[in-house]
């Protein structure tokens, strides 16, 4: 190993290890509450309020993420299915099925040991149908107490004052009591404040890092990479000092990085030269996920904005937690999650960030289970291509469903849409 | 008038893809205007209110050829969303001045952004619901969209939807939801005198017709249904589920009840029969129509059930007051509503030992030798079952 390269190792490692322990240690509380007798409420990643959790000692377990573990660990193929065996069809978000097969075969948390069943499914129905349907068919399973917060989509691009009193008086009359009556904890408004605090603190640092995509010679990768940096934010952390010294410590190696002129870490270590910015739209697949980054960064193709890493909070157009208005807060960060926002404003974001970090085009990965974000995303790419004059590609995958990866076909059509940047670019300096 | 007449009608009505009934509506006079919108439930008063006429888009069906509406849809995602923007974009929705996309699912969520951007001249409205079913939450918050449904709606028109227009359209349409449950009541008393496919067609004219014609038509069905004479076959009496929001080809509801099943209900057309009983015409007829949407409306997959006894409840509901013998569950393929929801339906009917059969379907499915035949066993299962 080089010298470069150790250090690589080093800066890398600094961060990365810090989330793991992080990671470590909430399984590890999941997994002992028989022993701790703490509460566990179940909530998924956009819309997930995990400050007020943490306000009644609870703790956070997310159904995405128990997906995304398992289909990283190539876990997934078949809990999917077994839960297809069991009546759940072929055509329904993997997620879905993934959560309900890894119960049927035990609900083993990565430490393998049993991941209790929720106290408390709080079914935050932000920006996906299918969330409110798959929290009943866990209640169905589980039988537990299931709280309800509906968050009305931005159908016309804009919040109202009628969708944000609405999200504050279900969090008010519905969520904060169902909390308290499972946990036993009164509710305290300041120290959900102090961890609002904490949230923003945090927030700040990590649009720092997304936004130093912006460099043309790209420390980072905002989407291989960036679904690492948005971890402890979008899942059980968000609103811990754990969570603010991580994006102290990641974003000082990104700075260092910046001043070394470094690209992007990959699983192989530094990445050479950039040759291509994209822009990507629609979640990664699990089940391949370091082919499917390999086939980018062997091509020397980073990716500079994405918007999966805005579907737990859009923090770079400019929200933050705010302690004082604590409620309220939480009622706007659940309402402009990305997935909750029409496909009007999806169009503007991608326009902007095309524009902005200076891309050579769009890419979507569209997933098979999603209709979140796939319906319509052919047009989205049209739109794009009208309006800044770059190539969009378009490849279709799956989120946890092995069956739905075609690395042949995925790598042949990225290597046709790199020809094809680099024909612009030949015909652009030509003319 | 014979059914037979009425039905002609009704099919002619349903086979036009041009609308040219809703076009010749809108010709008799240059003020009048047509809002379109997407199943599964909006409150069709407010638009009639404003003098304007609701209109029913249900996709393309069978006889449409889809070529440009492929193009905006990956092949995993329904038909109804690409052959409505078929339609759209081959101008046979021209004469649309607005269209509402009900909150059911991500796809028409997702399309009402869609329509904004390919047809920008038009009022578009992503139609909320509310899942809170508390007056004080979700009620509150309904009514306020309501009421900004209404300032939306009076830009189109021009006029003021007043509160009194609003109570008499709210008659009218009680009106037709009596009518429209007297058809069922009547087919699932007699179903050989009222065949599935026809109370389809009479359901579909509704989707088209303004409502005063389609009382009409109703009545006039009615009273010529109960004088028929049809022969009683010995087929067995099923609920179909799960198809309510892109149809079924007619052919499809009319190979189950040849394979041996009379269709004693369903859900193809439930704007029709979304509130269970007569909204209110006194007070305020936002709240009344909010208040009959919280505590008095059917049951759908699009729609949160607050605890788990009560998913399904509705369906068992149906099968028992209809005295059906079983269900199909029928839902378009790749429908996240429909297939999410049916493990729960179909755990609900086991445990209280209906019998069930699923199927998946497209709007343009052309094949029904499989689902004749799957019905036909279906039926023939009941049979022997009942028999034991
Ligand atoms: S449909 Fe999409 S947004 Fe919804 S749970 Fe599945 S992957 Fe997540
Ligand atoms: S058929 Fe199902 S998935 Fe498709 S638009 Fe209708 S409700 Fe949505």
């Amino acid at each position: 190993m080089n010298a470069t390269a150790a250090q690589t190792e080093v800066i890398k490692e600094s961060s990365m290890l810090k989330q793991k322990s992080m990671i470590a240690a909430n399984y590890d509380a999941l997994t002992s509450t028989a022993d701790t007798g703490r509460k566990v409420a179940s909530t998924f990643v956009p819309g997930n309020l995990n400050e007020l959790i943490m306000c009644f000692d609870m703790l956070n377990n997310l159904p995405e993420i128990n997906a995304i573990n398992n289909g990283m660990r190539k876990k997934s193929g078949a809990m999917i299915m077994d839960a297809e065996k069991r009546g759940h069809s072929e055509d329904v978000c993997t997620y879905v099925k993934a959560d309900i097969g890894l119960m049927s075969k035990g609900n083993m948390a990565p430490n393998g040991k049993p991941l209790p069943p929720p106290d408390l499914l709080l079914l935050s129905y932000t920006g996906c149908f299918t969330f409110m349907k798959w929290f009943e068919l866990l209640r169905h399973e589980y039988g537990c107490e299931t709280v309800m917060l509906q968050v009305p989509y931005e159908g016309d691009g804009k919040v109202t004052k009628n969708m944000r009193d609405f999200v504050v008086k279900q969090l008010k009359q519905e969520v904060i009591p169902a909390l308290e009556r499972v946990s036993g904890v009164k509710f305290d408004i300041d120290r959900l404040r102090e961890y609002l605090k904490q949230s923003a603190e945090a927030e700040d640092n990590l649009v720092w890092v997304l936004e130093s995509a912006k460099n043309v010679r790209s420390p980072i990768d905002a989407y291989f990479g960036g679904v690492y940096y948005i971890g402890p934010i979008f899942t059980a952390f968000r609103g811990t000092k754990d969570a603010v010294e991580y994006y102290e410590i990641l974003r000082g190696e990104i700075e260092q990085r910046l001043q070394k002129g470094q690209g992007p870490i990959t699983p192989e270590g530094d990445m050479a030269e950039e040759k291509y910015r994209l822009v990507v739209e629609g979640p990664p697949n699990w089940t391949s996920f370091r082919d499917f980054w390999k086939m980018f960064y062997d091509d020397g193709a980073v990716v500079v904005a994405s918007t999966y890493t805005k579907v737990g909070g859009v923090y770079d157009l400019g929200f933050r937690h705010d302690p004082d208005h604590p409620i309220e807060s939480l009622a706007d960060y659940c309402l402009g999650c990305y997935t909750n926002r029409n496909l009007p404003q999806r169009v503007d974001l991608l326009e902007k960030y095309v524009n902005e970090y200076q891309a050579d085009g769009l890419l979507i990965n569209s997933i098979k289970s999603c209709n979140s974000f796939s319906a319509g995303q052919l047009l989205i790419m049209r739109e794009i291509e009208k309006r800044t004059g770059k190539p969009g590609a378009f490849i279709e995958t799956d989120l946890v469903d092995p069956r739905y990866f075609s690395a042949a076909n995925v790598k042949n059509r990225l290597e046709s849409y790199f020809q094809m940047i680099d024909q612009r670019r030949k015909s652009k300096s030509a003319a | 008038m014979s059914t037979a007449s009425i039905i002609e009608t009704c099919t002619a009505l349903y086979e036009d893809l041009n609308f040219e009934s809703v076009r010749a509506w809108k010709a008799q006079n240059e003020t009048r205007k047509v809002i379109g919108f997407m199943p599964v439930y909006v409150p069709r008063e407010i638009i009639h209110a404003g003098g304007m006429l609701p209109m029913g888009v249900l996709g393309g069906g069978d006889q449409l050829e889809v070529i440009h509406g492929d193009a905006y849809y990956q092949s995993y995602i329904c038909r109804i969303p690409r052959s409505t923007i078929e339609l759209g974009l081959t101008n046979r929705l021209d004469f649309l001045d607005g269209m509402l996309f009900p909150s059911i699912c991500d796809v028409i969520r997702n399309l009402s952004g869609m329509w904004k951007l390919m047809f920008p001249d038009q009022y578009v409205r992503y139609f909320d619901v509310p899942q809170n079913y508390q007056d004080d939450i979700g009620g509150t918050y309904y009514i306020n969209e309501l009421k900004e449904l209404r300032q939306g709606l009076e830009q189109v028109c021009g006029n003021e939807i007043t509160d009194q227009a609003i109570r008499e359209s709210i008659a009218l349409y009680n009106e037709n939801r009596n009518a429209v449950r007297e058809v069922y009541r009547l087919r699932a008393e007699q179903p050989w005198k009222v065949p599935s496919s026809e109370v389809y067609l009479l359901m579909r004219a509704g989707m088209l017709l303004p409502v005063e014609d389609h009382n009409k038509m109703l009545a006039d069905y009615l009273a010529a249904a109960k004088e028929e004479d049809r022969p009683l076959r010995d087929n067995c009496r099923i609920v179909v589920n799960g198809s309510f929001c892109e149809q079924p080809p007619l052919n499809l509801i009319k190979s189950i009840e040849m394979a041996g099943c009379y269709i004693v209900d369903d859900d193809y057309m439930l704007v029709n029969r979304w509130m269970l009983n007569d909204v209110s015409t006194e007070g305020d007829p936002l709240q009344n129509l909010a208040s009959s949407f919280l505590h008095d409306s059917a049951d759908t997959a699009a729609k949160y059930c607050t605890s788990d006894d009560q998913v399904g409840q509705f369906l068992l509901d149906s099968v028992r007051e209809t005295g059906a013998e079983g269900v199909i569950f029928a839902a378009p393929s790749f429908c996240d509503p429909a297939l999410l929801e049916r493990p729960m339906l179909v755990d609900r009917m086991a445990e209280h030992n209906v019998p069930h059969i699923s199927f998946k379907y497209a709007e343009n499915s052309g094949q029904m030798q499989p689902i004749r035949e799957q019905a036909g066993t279906f039926a023939d299962s009941i049979k022997l079952w009942s028999e034991t």
